[in-house]
């Protein structure tokens, strides 16, 4: 084990899958002498050369099928989008051709292409750039969407990622890449829809991802001295979904959080809502509560910007009011 | 640059021909409620598919477009498998699923039509750069729409073609009006081919009616695409004799100018023509070449007909992804 950063784990990651397989390249902006916006890619220049390390220019629609184009002749290219915000400028190319190609058709042509992207809020700058809009990639059939929240989850889901012969939107958080974890020295990769219980607890489950799985862990620390039992159910990849352990977990404490950065109105959070409400109501003590994200524009101001997403004090009081009532 | 020999002239007449019969029955099946769907015919531009595809090789690719069964004949597509498709066969190209506007084939280099005008454009630059790594060789063909040119994919496409000198071809469908907008009114300038000039890049026109002309053309553009030294841009003039689907009578467009074009610029009337005078071909060897097309469409319809249905279960197991 060594303790990296999140972003070193990306790194390793991309490192380790490149040598592994030359048909793994990376494309994108700022990714080549620069290392990318977050560093991520630091030094991955001098290593592979400008042939598998393809700076663009301001084109995302063109990075996006300049990632479909090479995935569907024999290619593994990891197509960099450097905020999520921005996706919107390459929607057809990721939702009309990138989901579609595959089973459209019919296995004809395979498509491994990995999407990295980051999202959410926390650094003052605005409505622009610090969206949460995993729920757009959920709605989608024919994309995988992996949101991780260690270092050590996204090295393995970023290898496991790679190594997939289908579209994967892989969503990072920009709060989280200097995040240190530890990290096995000797190779792993962690597979799709298998959940991880980063808190076991009784009596309420949590439910988050990202790093709303950080905000939840500091509650469930503050809830322990007040002898509330809290377990933090962290998906890991929202497509695939471990319904089955989500289910068990619930079963177990009667009790579901569901917290997310993203606006609420038509949110993931909405949806693992209904799948577990139709499917384990009789095992419920309570109603299913949501912490989201206000339905609002992120907002520039840092007083306002911290009110317009969850944080600990606001896990903390509705865990205690659910409890409360039931 | 050689002469195109007698048996690549006659090659050429054939896919133009096959091309022709197979959308003149595609449209009989639509209008009998057989192909259902959208349905965009390929009449009077066959000459551009035929004469490009005859410029490459079987691993080079191809792009194509909404209106794409001309593209599919001539990179080699079994029509049979595109007449199962264009019927939702499970022994189509795609297994039924996307129809008339994603035939696609791994095999056949044919990397998808595709149902969003300009949504193939920017594929085309990973296919580039599959080509390039790779260091074989080997190009891409992306054919477009005059109404595709207008989008913004164009631009950062050709942008970022021309800055990593993708081997790619850039063909231009010119046929003059994007379902019912003429194209001189949607595009600012005269030509298409100019707006290369803006990628530092070669342009070029060409009579899209003439396959040896757009061979000619498109083997230039090829050769300097295999030599690594980048992309290119043509324009291929020419018209769509119908409307945009076999049930738009088109009335947008001044008659007398569909009658022009269908009367001087038909590709299989005026190739015909052109193979007899220069005694390549006889009546009678174009006789048999047309009845050997019709007999073999007539195959596919029937290979389709008799073929399977997807069944939902399959369906559903291979697509599920969750």
């Amino acid at each position: 084990m060594h303790e990296i950063e999140y972003r070193e784990a990306i790194r390793e990651a991309v490192m380790e899958e490149m040598e592994r397989d030359s048909k793994v390249f990376l494309i994108g902006e700022d990714i080549g002498v620069y290392g990318g916006a977050f560093q991520a890619y630091k030094g991955l220049l001098n290593i592979f050369g400008e042939e598998r390390v393809i700076d663009t220019p301001i084109s995302e629609a063109a990075i996006i099928g300049s990632g479909i184009g090479a995935a569907i002749t024999g290619y593994r290219p990891i197509a960099e989008l450097m905020f999520i915000d921005f996706s919107a400028l390459a929607m057809d190319q990721i939702v009309n051709q990138a989901a579609k190609i595959r089973y459209m058709t019919g296995d004809n042509l395979k498509c491994p292409l990995v999407l990295r992207t980051q999202g959410g809020s926390g650094r003052g700058i605005a409505a622009q750039h610090s969206q949460s809009l995993e729920a757009w990639f959920y709605h989608i059939p024919g994309l995988k969407v992996v949101m991780p929240s260690t270092p050590y989850d996204v090295k393995g889901l970023l290898k496991t990622a790679i190594r997939d012969d289908n579209v994967v939107m892989f969503i990072e958080h920009k709060m989280m890449y200097l995040l240190k974890g530890p990290v096995p020295e000797e190779e792993y990769t962690i597979p799709f829809g298998v959940a991880d219980i980063k808190r076991e607890g009784t009596d309420v489950t949590i439910f988050a991802y990202s790093n709303m799985v950080h905000k939840s862990l500091e509650a469930a620390k503050e809830l322990e001295r007040e002898g509330i039992s809290v377990e933090v159910f962290d998906p890991r990849t929202l497509v695939p979904l471990d319904e089955h352990a989500l289910l068990k977990s619930v079963r177990k404490t009667g009790h579901l959080v569901i917290v997310t950065e993203a606006c609420e109105r038509g949110s993931v959070a909405s949806d693992i809502s209904t799948r577990v409400a139709s499917k384990a109501f009789d095992n419920l003590d309570a109603p299913i509560k949501i912490i989201a994200g206000l339905n609002t524009p992120i907002p520039y101001n840092s007083t306002l910007e911290y009110a317009c997403t969850p944080h600990k004090e606001d896990i903390v009081e509705a865990v205690k009011e659910m409890l409360a009532k039931s | 640059m050689p002469e195109l020999t007698r048996e690549q002239k006659i090659d050429l007449l054939k896919i133009i021909i096959k091309i022709r019969r197979f959308e003149e029955k595609t449209i009989q099946l639509y209008q009998s409620s057989r192909i259902w769907g959208f349905l965009h015919p390929y009449i009077g531009e066959e000459a551009i598919a035929a004469g490009a595809c005859a410029a490459i090789n079987k691993e080079d690719f191809i792009i194509s477009t909404h209106r794409g069964h001309g593209h599919s004949i001539a990179k080699g597509a079994d029509i049979n498998q595109m007449m199962a498709e264009l019927l939702g066969k499970v022994t189509g190209y795609c297994k039924g699923r996307g129809g008339s506007m994603h035939i696609a084939d791994t095999e056949l280099g044919m990397l998808g039509a595709n149902g969003i005008v300009g949504g193939g454009i920017p594929i085309s630059l990973g296919a580039g750069f599959s080509c390039k790594m790779e260091g074989k060789g080997r190009v891409v063909i992306c054919f477009f729409s005059d109404g595709a040119s207008n989008n913004g994919v164009f631009h950062e496409t050709l942008n970022m073609a021309a800055i990593f000198k993708l081997p790619i071809i850039y063909l231009c469908e010119n046929n003059m009006y994007a379902i019912s907008m003429k194209s001189c009114k949607s595009i600012a300038c005269k030509d298409i081919a100019k707006r290369s000039s803006a990628y530092d890049i070669p342009g070029f026109i060409v009579d899209g009616s003439d396959p040896e002309e757009v061979y000619k053309i498109v083997l230039k553009s090829v050769e300097r695409a295999r030599k690594n030294e980048g992309p290119s841009l043509i324009e291929a003039k020419t018209y769509r004799f119908g409307g945009h689907h076999p049930n738009d009578p088109a009335t947008y467009r001044d008659k007398t100018e569909a009658e022009y074009f269908i009367r001087e610029k038909d590709p299989v009337i005026n190739y015909k023509e052109k193979l007899k005078k220069e005694k390549i071909i006889n009546i009678s060897e174009i006789e048999k070449i047309e009845a050997d097309i019709i007999k073999s469409i007539e195959d596919s319809i029937k290979f389709a007909e008799e073929s399977p249905e997807p069944k939902l279960d399959k369906f559903l197991q291979e697509v599920r992804n969750t």
